[in-house]
């Protein structure tokens, strides 16, 4: 054992040497929902600049923040990507680990879909149906709530199929789940009065009433990966599953999207904002990262480029839903000034 | 009467007996070849690929409006435009422009590439007309292979109506080719199907796999050789050896975890690189080759050491002359199977990065790397449809490397095995 240990420490030594020298190669972390297209920009960089390819990791958002967050230093990761704002709590992370003054881009935005198998009914539902049937706890009066007694989408709503509710969806490390719950269950849960008077005042117990899921049985934590979602949707015709609307997009022949508020998910209506479920997407840059990793500044041209996320750019062809012309110049303008481009 | 009775029982059960094992290797065999079988089923046409041939005219006014040839100027020039040019010339009466640039989506951002290529190693080429058979889109291909039914309704396939009248007339002009796809084994990822190739995966595994012999076999063999040639009978050493056993059956997770805490954290190697992929592999793979040579030197007899002994060997010629080489066949299987079991492992390779997308190959240990189950797994996670075939290839690869790693330790047993 103690030859074991030398012969480790001697090998470790060997490494450190090398693992001391500057970076060039850009390294991103964060959410999968950016994972599609966070990597068709690094590949596109890495072959018009000729040097490496960024790599990109799918850790999800939350996940990806506390990596990005861990420290300032060389061999921390360069760029998050979230399919949400950066939480106040994630920005001290950052900055009580000395990751320096974080640089934002907003650079799309991309719809939560809820669908289900093309042999099945289209479903038609409003957010309020969407909470009813996933919220723990409804609302029940002034300020009082019962276990949610729902078991079919027809208790939830006369005019909906008779069949049990089991929806998948993302895990809460998932940035995904964080949109689905604020845009869909809290957007639901308001058409409750007293409810809705909780927020801005008593938020702690607003976010406990609208933001917990079910925990029996109904919402089922799917994992990250939604292909598998798609393919369990397919098997069992009764389920739902959430998931962005790049995969929807990918697999219209096996599913279809639920319309949510008598608006059917598609490229056109999220990017209008008729469609309810949408989030607009970020990536987040180390600002003290742009000199010293000298593939970032490339990375992030690429990525505002008009060939990449305009609406003739080869993201829009994976599923990101662009910013309106205006929104998407001036973001343009303001990251380039931020990131000394 | 009551004896032949029994009797019968007897050779029933016996019957019986013989049956249950034949039906659990029967089923077992099939569920095996359902598993080969579908693989090769879905994987099998990944090894082809759709070309199709354009008349491409370097424009020079496209690619080298300012007139510089220089390397970064003919790099970063607009090869997409010269492919859309053709296409432009191929359809004339395609003019509106959402219909030109469905036209455009027909042939994949590879066939720029090799564009790029030719013309950065031969800038001569500037001004010249070739045919040339390109990179279809990935769309394309699998409509080809037959994957895309064409009578389904348009908004539940990957091409319009528009796309397949032009994609039958490319056909019935003889211009598509289905080749064999070489970029599958040059290529490393890709986010387009069409160019995806497995080559980084590979070159990661082999190097990855490189680290964890090159620390846990002899690591392995002197701990196992010490603790049943040497080491006293007592408390710390019987410790020891149920720390062993207890060590193969931990969860691989863990050991990416204490990678992620103690490789990179505390030393601050570098993330995703091969060589801690391979150390923590290393320590996950210890167990396994300590006690499958511990169980090799232990089946050596006795009488060898007593000979060595008797006439004049020390302990240590008795070990490597004598013991060793007798014990190797049993210690080698021991390695290469724990090498096997390496090389599927993902779990562990998580916490410590090499689960990303990783484009260039990796030409050493230091360098970002992937491996073949992680990059399985990530074409399993990737929406577009033709990755399935690409990922059942992958599997095929994974396998091919398994086999041949079982056969060789098969191979070493029956050659070097003794029989006392």
């Amino acid at each position: 054992m103690i030859k074991k240990q030398i012969a480790l420490s001697v090998l470790m030594a060997g490494a450190m040497t090398g693992a001391a020298q500057a970076r060039d190669q850009v390294q991103a972390v964060g959410s999968s929902t950016l994972f599609p297209f966070a990597t068709a920009v690094a590949e596109q960089v890495g072959k018009l600049s000729g040097g490496k390819t960024p790599i990109v990791e799918s850790t999800g958002t939350g996940g990806g923040f506390k990596l990005f967050c861990s420290g300032g230093g060389e061999n921390t990761p360069d760029v998050s990507n979230a399919s949400r704002q950066i939480k106040t709590s994630e920005v001290d992370l950052c900055a009580n680990n000395g990751a320096g003054p974080l640089i934002e881009i907003k650079i799309g935005y991309d719809g939560i879909v809820l669908a289900n198998s093309k042999s099945a009914t289209q479903m038609k539902l409003s957010l309020l149906d969407i909470f009813n049937a996933l919220a723990k706890e409804l609302p029940s009066g002034e300020g009082k709530t019962i276990p949610n007694p729902n078991k079919t989408w027809k208790d939830v709503n006369p005019s909906l199929p008779d069949v049990q509710i089991e929806v998948m969806g993302p895990p809460p490390t998932s940035g995904t789940r964080d949109a689905f719950v604020e845009l869909a269950m809290e957007g639901g849960c308001q058409s409750f009065p007293w409810v809705k008077s909780l927020k801005g005042t008593f938020d702690p117990q607003f976010k406990k009433i609208c933001d917990t899921l079910r925990e029996d049985g109904a919402w089922i934590d799917a994992g990250e990966n939604d292909n598998l979602i798609i393919q369990k949707l397919v098997a069992n015709p009764n389920a739902i599953g959430v998931f962005g609307y790049s995969f929807l997009e990918r697999n219209t022949d096996k599913v279809q999207g639920s319309f949510v508020e008598n608006v059917v998910p598609d490229f056109d209506m999220i990017a209008a904002g008729a469609y309810k479920i949408s989030r607009p997407l970020f990536i987040y840059i180390k600002a003290n990262h742009l000199d010293t990793v000298s593939g970032l500044k490339p990375f992030i041209a690429e990525f505002i480029s008009e060939m990449a996320w305009g609406p003739d750019g080869y993201l829009a062809e994976k599923g990101l839903i662009p910013l309106p012309d205006d929104a998407r110049s001036k973001m343009h303008s303001e990251a380039a000034a931020n990131a000394k481009l | 009467m009551a004896d032949k009775a029994r009797l019968r029982r007897r050779y029933r059960a016996e019957r019986r007996f013989r049956w249950y094992g034949i039906s659990a290797t029967i089923l077992g065999l099939l569920f095996l070849g359902a598993i080969l079988v579908s693989t090769v089923v879905l994987g099998h046409s990944a090894f082809r690929q759709t070309y199709i041939k354009l008349d491409i005219f370097f424009d020079p006014k496209i690619l080298t409006p300012d007139g510089k040839t220089d390397p970064d100027t003919l790099r970063q020039a607009n090869y997409p435009a010269v492919v859309k040019f053709s296409l432009r010339e191929m359809f004339p009466s395609v003019t509106k422009r959402n219909e030109q640039r469905q036209l455009f989506s027909l042939v994949s951002l590879g066939a720029s590439d090799s564009l790029r290529e030719q013309i950065t190693a031969n800038p001569a080429l500037i001004g010249s007309r070739d045919s040339l058979w390109l990179l279809a889109s990935d769309d394309v291909d699998q409509f080809i292979k037959g994957k895309i039914r064409p009578n389904a309704p348009e908004n539940e396939r990957q091409l319009n109506d528009l796309q397949m009248q032009w994609v039958h007339e490319i056909v019935a002009r003889g211009l598509t080719n289905l080749r064999f796809n070489a970029a599958f084994f040059t290529n490393g990822d890709s986010r387009e199907p069409e160019i995806a190739g497995i080559l980084g995966a590979a070159k990661g595994s082999f190097y990855t796999l490189l680290v964890t012999l090159v620390l846990s076999f002899p690591i392995g063999i002197m701990a196992a050789l010490y603790l049943q040639e040497f080491a006293p009978k007592n408390r710390i050493t019987d410790m020891i050896e149920v720390n062993i056993s207890n060590l193969a059956a931990v969860p691989s997770i863990v050991f990416g975890l204490l990678g992620l805490a103690v490789f990179l954290n505390f030393f601050g190697l570098p993330r995703s690189a091969p060589l801690v992929g391979g150390i923590v592999l290393a320590l996950m793979t210890l167990p396994t080759i300590i006690i499958a040579a511990r169980a090799a030197i232990m089946a050596v007899p006795p009488s060898i050491r007593e000979a060595a002994l008797a006439i004049g060997a020390s302990p240590m010629q008795t070990a490597l002359h004598h013991v060793v080489p007798l014990a190797s066949p049993g210690m080698m299987t021991g390695a290469i199977l724990g090498m096997a079991r390496a090389l599927g492992e993902s779990a562990p390779l998580l916490m410590i990065g090499m689960v990303a997308f990783i484009a260039d190959v990796p030409q050493g240990i230091m360098e970002p790397a992937t491996v073949l189950p992680v990059q399985i797994y990530l074409w399993a996670d990737s929406p577009e449809q033709a990755f399935v075939e690409k990922l059942a290839a992958g599997i095929m690869v994974l396998l091919t490397f398994l086999v041949m790693m079982n056969l060789l330790a098969v191979i070493l047993r029956r050659r070097f095995e003794q029989k006392w």
